[in-house]
């Protein structure tokens, strides 16, 4: 069952010069996903795509000046009646927050107040949403960061943020973010910061967390192994649209955007034969979007026509494919009129 | 022929306290003896996580921090024992490219300034003239217009600026090249761009390189052979395709398979080493091998008392492990608690409009 539908999300930021509205910059438009429950979601796309600005939106973070959101995300709390988290008033979304609806963020040391020991921050939340106090609260606090897997957490408890490695931060972070169980928990890049060994407890750790408690995740990443490991459904981002959309192993087996084409072909993997030159893609992300003129990936597009800049292209499924691989492209990859396209000795001509 | 050798290197950092009095209480051991050698014309890659000493020792090679003990000789020369006026003019074929662009280029100095300076303390290029010429040609190499001299570097994409921290190394006409996690502040697309700028160079240029990364797949895509460290030493030491195909050392194998793979059905059925806890303190390392706190192959015996030594293994593979001829044969067997795992896939592949998830088995 559906458990977040996002429909035409657009976030412009117009700018701190009052009154003057110029134009503004477009970080995300119309960008439409759904979650259900517990599935995991990813978002993935390079730096500027608008995918952090996309969560930051839907958990009602950004400043509300020089700000405009458009769009709906309707959400199916454990109310009575979804709601629209893009128009909720404040006081409701901050009932909503922490309780159904959690966040991780990329940089633990900068989440977590530090001069505020963590077992208080923990109990913040149980007090706000479960009426939790005193040692109750406490003792809590030290199960769900025993949960979490930090070793010792009574005396972790005591402790301030700057004591704890950077593994141990962001689990006491996913600690504080699935204290009252939430419906949705949004992870914005959780294992960026973090050592590959380190990261892999983390992704265990989100796991468990989606596989005990049902809880959905909505994982913003910019890496592709992760999405490979975790995610059921992905959305690739560029430029503030969603260029692809897909079921991992579709996305993975023949991705038909030559954006997530080129993603693919850039990356080293550890399973491949060495001495191969990489695929990168052409350029760097533009600043300025330019999805009104046409594709804004046609400029690093190898398979750009003229064709690419009569209108924005669509969000169409992809002739032949099943299961609602959606592609916004004129010349999806691997789809050169014949059925077998998706072959990897095609893929790899095409690259 | 070996370009660079290192023999024992260690670097501590003294920790000092007191108020009016400095008085050393403790050394950070961030390099504990690091022999290796590099070969001419060919890329070694170092990695390990942070914490690890990796940005230290090539710190060391170009004596931007200061050896403790150890020779760090260089086409035959040691630098550690260089002075200074010496090691200065050594730089010129010693270069390094650093992790952050931005952060290593000065913001107030334009391109054609910032490439010129170290002409000038080396006096290299024949007047202004000919450095121009020279800094034009090393532009276009790394794929730079010529326009871009009189520019700043704000004005550059993080890409671009990466190729300007590398056009500033090739200007003096180096021989060995370290690059300090050249990659790792860049989008996976311009990420893929450098590094087939850093081999293209290689090729025509016959430089050779000490790649330094955490990422292992950057690593093995570029390196001819590959260290990987933990906690100041090296633990494994083998050609870039050995290493990856029968990674000896607990930690390099844990390592490897913590690194996300782009590949669906890889990622369900891979086997998984899970390390528990943290890198300890370098300050006070554990004694006896220091990966035994969090192994799980630890055995009673031995790991936690001597420290193991980096021995060959056959053509070249060495390995710093007491047990790694017993682990590779089975006969060493990890601890059921942090035994790999493989995660299994719920059978038939499913789509995007109907989830599942994927449940943990034993492996």
């Amino acid at each position: 069952m559906t458990l977040l539908s996002v429909e035409e999300l657009s976030v412009t930021f117009t700018g701190r010069d009052g009154g003057r509205r110029g134009p503004g910059t477009d970080a995300v438009c119309g960008v439409s996903f759904t979650v259900a429950e517990g599935e995991v979601a990813g978002l993935v796309g390079e730096s500027g795509c608008g995918k952090s600005v996309t969560s930051l939106a839907l958990m009602g973070l950004l400043p509300r000046r020089g700000v405009r959101v458009g769009g709906r995300a309707v959400f199916r709390h454990s109310g009575p009646d979804p709601v629209d988290l893009l128009s909720l008033p404040p006081a409701a979304l901050r009932d909503l927050r922490g309780r159904q609806l959690a966040m991780i963020f990329q940089d633990p040391l900068s989440s977590l107040n530090p001069v505020v020991p963590i077992g208080v921050q923990v109990t913040e939340v149980l007090t706000r949403h479960r009426g939790l106090r005193g040692r109750a609260a406490r003792a809590e606090a030290a199960h769900l960061l025993e949960r979490g897997g930090i070793p010792d957490p009574t005396r972790r408890l005591k402790e301030y943020p700057h004591q704890l490695s950077g593994g141990m931060r962001q689990r006491a972070l996913i600690a504080m973010a699935v204290a009252c169980a939430p419906r949705l928990l949004i992870a914005d890049e959780p294992t960026t910061a973090l050592d590959v060994t380190i990261q892999a407890q983390i992704l265990e750790l989100l796991r468990e967390l989606v596989d005990d408690q049902g809880t959905a995740l909505l994982m913003i990443t910019h890496d592709l192994g992760v999405v490979a490991g975790i995610c059921d459904s992905v959305h690739v981002l560029y430029a503030g649209k969603v260029v692809e959309a897909a079921g991992r192993r579709a996305l993975f087996a023949a991705p038909a955007h030559p954006y997530a084409h080129g993603l693919l072909g850039s990356v080293p993997r550890l399973d491949a034969p060495r001495g191969e030159r990489l695929h990168p893609v052409r350029g760097s992300i533009n600043d300025r979007l330019s999805w009104p003129d046409g594709c804004a990936f046609a400029p690093r597009c190898d398979r750009y026509t003229l064709e690419c800049l009569d209108a924005t292209p669509e969000l169409t499924a992809l002739p032949g494919a099943t299961g609602g691989h959606l592609v916004r492209c004129v010349h999806p990859v691997g789809n050169e009129g014949s059925a077998a396209a998706d072959t990897p000795t095609e893929r790899e001509a095409s690259a | 022929m070996s370009l660079l050798e290192l023999d024992d290197v260690k670097v501590h950092f003294p920790v000092r306290r007191g108020l009016l009095f400095d008085r050393v209480v403790g050394y950070v051991h961030a390099v504990d003896g690091v022999s290796l050698t590099v070969e001419a014309g060919r890329t070694y890659g170092l990695v390990g996580e942070s914490g690890c000493g990796k940005t230290t020792l090539g710190r060391a090679v170009l004596r931007l921090t200061d050896i403790t003990s150890g020779r760090v000789l260089f086409d035959g020369t040691d630098l550690a024992a260089l002075p200074g006026e010496a090691m200065r003019r050594a730089r010129r074929r010693l270069q390094m490219i650093f992790q952050d662009p931005l952060g290593s280029l000065d913001p107030r100095q334009n391109i054609e300034s910032a490439l010129t300076e170290g002409m000038a303390a080396h006096g290299l290029g024949d007047g202004r003239a000919g450095r121009r010429a020279r800094i034009r040609d090393v532009l276009e190499r790394v794929g730079l217009p010529a326009g871009a001299l009189s520019r700043y570097p704000h004005e550059f994409s993080g890409g671009q600026r990466q190729r300007i921290g590398i056009a500033r190394a090739l200007v003096l006409e180096p021989d060995l090249i370290i690059c300090d996690e050249p990659v790792s502040a860049l989008d996976v697309s311009v990420q893929a761009q450098v590094l087939n700028l850093l081999e293209e160079l290689q090729d025509s240029l016959g430089l050779t390189y000490v790649v330094i990364a955490h990422d292992l797949a950057v690593v093995r895509h570029i390196s001819d052979r590959v260290g990987v460290m933990y906690l100041g030493g090296l633990v494994e030491e083998a050609d870039s395709d050995t290493l990856y195909a029968e990674p000896r050392h607990p930690y390099t194998r844990a390592l490897m398979s913590a690194v996300p793979v782009p590949d669906p059905d890889l990622e369900d059925n891979r086997e998984r080493i899970l390390l528990r806890g943290d890198l300890p303190s370098p300050a006070s390392p554990p004694a006896g091998c220091r990966f035994h706190t969090r192994c799980p192959w630890r055995q009673p015996e031995r790991c936690d008392t001597e420290r193991p030594e980096l021995t060959d293994i056959g053509g070249g593979h060495r390995v710093a492990c007491h047990y790694a001829a017993g682990i590779a044969d089975g006969t060493v067997r990890p601890t059921t608690e942090l035994a790999p795992r493989v995660l299994r896939d719920v059978p038939p592949p499913r789509e995007a409009a109907e989830p599942a998830r994927e449940t943990m088995t034993d492996g």
